[in-house]
């Protein structure tokens, strides 16, 4: 763990609001870890999926924007949020495949741009830069007992072409971390499927049927709780999951677990901002 | 999922190009094996099924591409783009399909979906930020559906998860720069 491990933090919209403990968590785990992020100056939202969905040249300005402020601080981004994630690293890819088009979007925003900042997912960061083997080394508080359900969703693995930094169809560095931290991983068949986050406001009864699905197979994987590191995820399957208060499955942050492992002091504020509250359930496990 | 009279059918000789030309991926490749629509997380609640949209593009249907629910229920989940044995963008396809609906008025069905968009956008144009609590307060307003997850909202916003003032950019003019040399933007 060497302090040369350093990133213009890009939290996105979500980590402001509703995902304040993902920031938080991130913010904590990264610093002792040695992963310096510097957050990138003055950063707008990456305009999502309403960007790309309604206007794709202006989903590039809007992700545009963020890439050349990072090259000016000369360090590769880090991402916290999937969604974002995917939008800067397709702007940065197309970019870099075709200059006239880089050129167009220099021009656009008014800021040299030369496509040399590369785009990551803190996941990608922490599983490739620090990795399972250093990380248990660090753990204060194993996960012992806790039986654990990781769910990647959608851009984290989707599309290969663009992110890929993890199998499409059957991931594993969530599982790897996770397990490093002490905890029972299950092996399930929702990793990748869409929660319907996206819907989650404006076609609820979609988002509830797939998140119903979802916490089914978990559960019957033998899991107690979902882990995912999408805050968008995150909200959905906390806001649209069936069912009675205690038979719903808690959600966790991948940063918020890896924190708890490490002993970090703050992790159980974090955990008290959630919908579904996770610390009877820690509770059994001592933790 | 629904069957058409071949007298209702009306073709539009050059959409089938344009689509190409617009989504930049090659849509005369699908020979209907239908992975896309069978691993279509969302396909239950579609009107046409993802490679009947295809077909619908190749045929030169636009009325029906264009005006389908199909193209907004669609999640963005990229597991269709991802799984195409060939290598069909699915996702241009349908970010071009929705760009061409909006700008002709076909944008009917699914009105909670493109107003959601719409408000998404405009919040960014003027804050630079996504401001939640604004977002929700106006899809309430727009759908009429004010009592829906009042609740979860209250709970939210107690516990720290939705600010109740938007956060701004320094440089908020530098980002509405953007919206207004994008002259085709929704917001």
């Amino acid at each position: 763990m060497t302090a040369e491990l350093r990133y213009a933090y890009y939290p996105g919209c979500s980590l402001e609001s509703t995902a304040r403990m993902y920031d938080l968590s991130v913010r904590e785990v990264c610093a002792h870890l040695g992963i310096a992020l510097t957050e990138l100056p003055d950063w707008n939202c990456c305009g999502a999926s309403s960007g790309h969905n309604t206007d794709r040249r202006l989903a590039h300005a809007l992700a545009g924007r963020n890439l050349a402020i990072a090259e000016k601080t000369g360090m590769d981004v880090a991402v916290a949020c999937p969604a974002c994630y995917l939008q800067l690293r397709t702007t940065h890819k197309e970019m870099n495949e075709d200059d006239a088009k880089r050129q167009e979007l220099a021009h656009l925003l008014d800021m040299p741009y030369a496509g040399k900042s590369d785009v990551r997912h803190l996941l990608d960061i922490i599983y490739h830069d620090i990795g399972p083997e250093k990380l248990k080394k660090r753990v204060q508080k194993p996960l012992k007992g806790l039986k654990l359900a990781c769910y990647y969703g959608c851009y984290l693995v989707r599309p290969p072409a663009v992110v890929g930094f993890d199998d499409p169809e059957n991931p594993t560095s969530m599982d790897s971390l996770l397990e490093a931290m002490g905890a029972e991983i299950k092996d399930w068949c929702g990793k990748v499927d869409c929660c319907g986050g996206g819907l989650s406001l404006s076609k609820r009864k979609v988002a509830t049927r797939l998140v119903s699905e979802l916490a089914d197979m978990a559960r019957s994987a033998g899991a107690e709780a979902l882990v995912t590191a999408c805050p968008l995820c995150h909200s959905n399957l906390e806001m649209r999951q069936s069912g009675g208060k205690e038979d719903k499955l808690p959600i966790f942050y991948f940063t918020e677990l890896i924190g708890l492992a490490m002993g970090i002091a703050g992790a159980r504020s974090w955990l008290k901002k959630h919908l579904i509250s996770p610390l009877r359930l820690l509770a059994r496990y001592g933790l | 999922m629904r069957y058409v009279e071949k007298d209702e059918l009306t073709i539009a000789p050059d959409f089938r190009q344009e689509v190409k030309a617009k989504s930049q991926t090659d849509i005369d490749r699908c020979y209907q094996c239908l992975t896309c629509s069978l691993g279509c997380p969302v396909a239950f609640a579609m009107d046409y099924l993802p490679h009947q949209i295809v077909r619908l593009v190749q045929m030169g249907l636009k009325q029906e591409a264009l005006s389908s629910a199909t193209i907004w229920v669609c999640a963005n989940c990229e597991a269709c783009a991802t799984r195409c044995p060939n290598e069909i963008d699915l996702l241009a396809l349908m970010d071009a399909l929705r760009e061409m609906a909006l700008k002709a008025g076909m944008a009917k069905k699914e009105k909670s979906v493109t107003d959601f968009h719409q408000i998404f956008l405009s919040n960014i144009r003027q804050w630079g930020k996504q401001y939640e609590l604004s977002l929700i307060v106006q899809l309430k307003l727009k759908t009429g559906d004010f009592f829906s997850d009042l609740g979860t909202g209250l709970k939210m916003l107690l516990k720290g998860r939705l600010k109740l003032l938007p956060s701004r950019l320094k440089d908020t003019r530098g980002v509405r720069t953007l919206f207004q040399k994008d002259r085709k933007s929704l917001a």
